[in-house]
């Protein structure tokens, strides 16, 4: 039975729907369809007895048009290019900022715990959207269920923390707010930029597709 | 019809951009390559934007679900994740803090700068 076509991708995208009601009944940012998805579908692989790879073999169908997906996202960078003309050596100057702040500091916690280099291109991508990140860290030899879950966690920490941690260090501008968002914790957080306001939805989810870009180049500094 | 023309197109660009991973040796993934060259293709207007819009968002709306099997590959990943626990907990939370006092703070910063330039000229 472990080894039928459709489990795999049934479980997940079941579990997915769940996750989804959940997340509409509960608005809490740990109520992510993802994160329940994850969790839910690991549950059953366990409880059934199914070894990872035989839910991969077939599950891996779901991931065949994440190379598609992505390159769309040029699609909403480009419809909203236009508010990144108004401010433009702003918007970069305090991204790339932030970029190299995730840089650095994944680059010292990998000093301070003699971490290898696997691991190391595993964290760098952290900050940035799963789409950039994932296939980044696998490219660099990085383990990428590792590199979807910290990118997991730092959205659910951006998206819960993000209002009242910019208010505490009195970062009130709209657009700033939104870049700060977007940089630091891509879709997940981008999605409570967007409960902020426009202006913060609209720097933020530019912010993702950029921060992202900026990742990809400097890490071929490394 | 149209939505399967769009998904002709973005399937096309995808194809190029895996054809330029292999053929350039740098650890950058195909689907940059397609990103990068899809946003020039339309600012370029080479391609107008309703060649691909629709299909573009539905693709991204169901992007969560492309991430699902590599998530629930942590589960073979167990040891090794638990080896760096505490450096992954690190990064993905202190760091995330940083990472957003320091973009917010550079852009109101410049935004500030900005704004009194403005004032100073009137």
């Amino acid at each position: 039975m472990t080894d039928c076509a459709y489990l795999g991708v049934l479980i997940s995208l079941a579990s997915y729907c769940i996750g989804a009601k959940l997340k509409n009944k509960f608005r809490c940012s740990l109520f992510n369809p993802l994160v329940i998805s994850g969790l839910l579908t690991i549950a059953l692989l366990l409880l059934l007895k199914i070894p990872y790879e035989s839910y991969r073999a077939d599950a891996k169908w779901i991931s065949y048009l994440l190379t598609p997906a992505t390159v769309s996202l040029a699609v909403p960078l480009y419809e909203q290019v236009h508010v990144l003309k108004k401010n433009t050596l702003a918007i970069l100057t305090s991204i790339l900022a932030g970029v190299i702040t995730s840089l650095v500091c994944v680059g010292l916690i990998a000093l301070f715990f003699s971490l290898d280099r696997a691991s190391l291109v595993t964290l760098l991508p952290k900050s940035i959207t799963t789409a950039i990140g994932m296939p980044l860290s696998g490219q660099l030899g990085g383990n990428t269920s590792i590199t979807v879950a910290a990118i997991i966690i730092t959205g659910v920490v951006g998206n819960t923390f993000a209002e009242g941690f910019l208010k505490l260090i009195r970062v009130t501008h709209p657009v700033a707010k939104g870049l700060a968002i977007g940089t630091s914790a891509h879709a997940m957080g981008t999605a409570r930029a967007m409960e902020m306001g426009e202006v913060e939805g609209a720097m933020s989810s530019l912010s993702i597709a950029l921060a992202g870009l900026l990742t990809v180049l400097l890490i071929q500094f490394i | 019809m149209k939505r399967l023309v769009q998904f002709v197109v973005i399937l096309g660009i995808s194809f190029v951009g895996e054809v330029l991973d292999r053929l350039i040796p740098l650890p950058i993934p195909g689907s940059i390559y397609g990103m990068v060259l899809l946003f020039l293709l339309l600012a370029a207007r080479v391609l107008p934007l309703g060649s691909v819009r629709e299909t573009a968002h539905l693709l991204i709306k169901w992007m969560p679900l492309m991430f699902i099997p590599a998530l629930v590959g942590v589960m073979d990943a167990w040891g090794e994740l638990m080896k760096i626990l505490v450096p992954v907990l690190i990064a993905s939370s202190i760091v995330t803090f940083l990472v957003m006092g320091a973009t917010g703070w550079t852009a109101q910063w410049m935004l500030g700068r900005k704004r009194r330039g403005e004032r100073n000229r009137d």
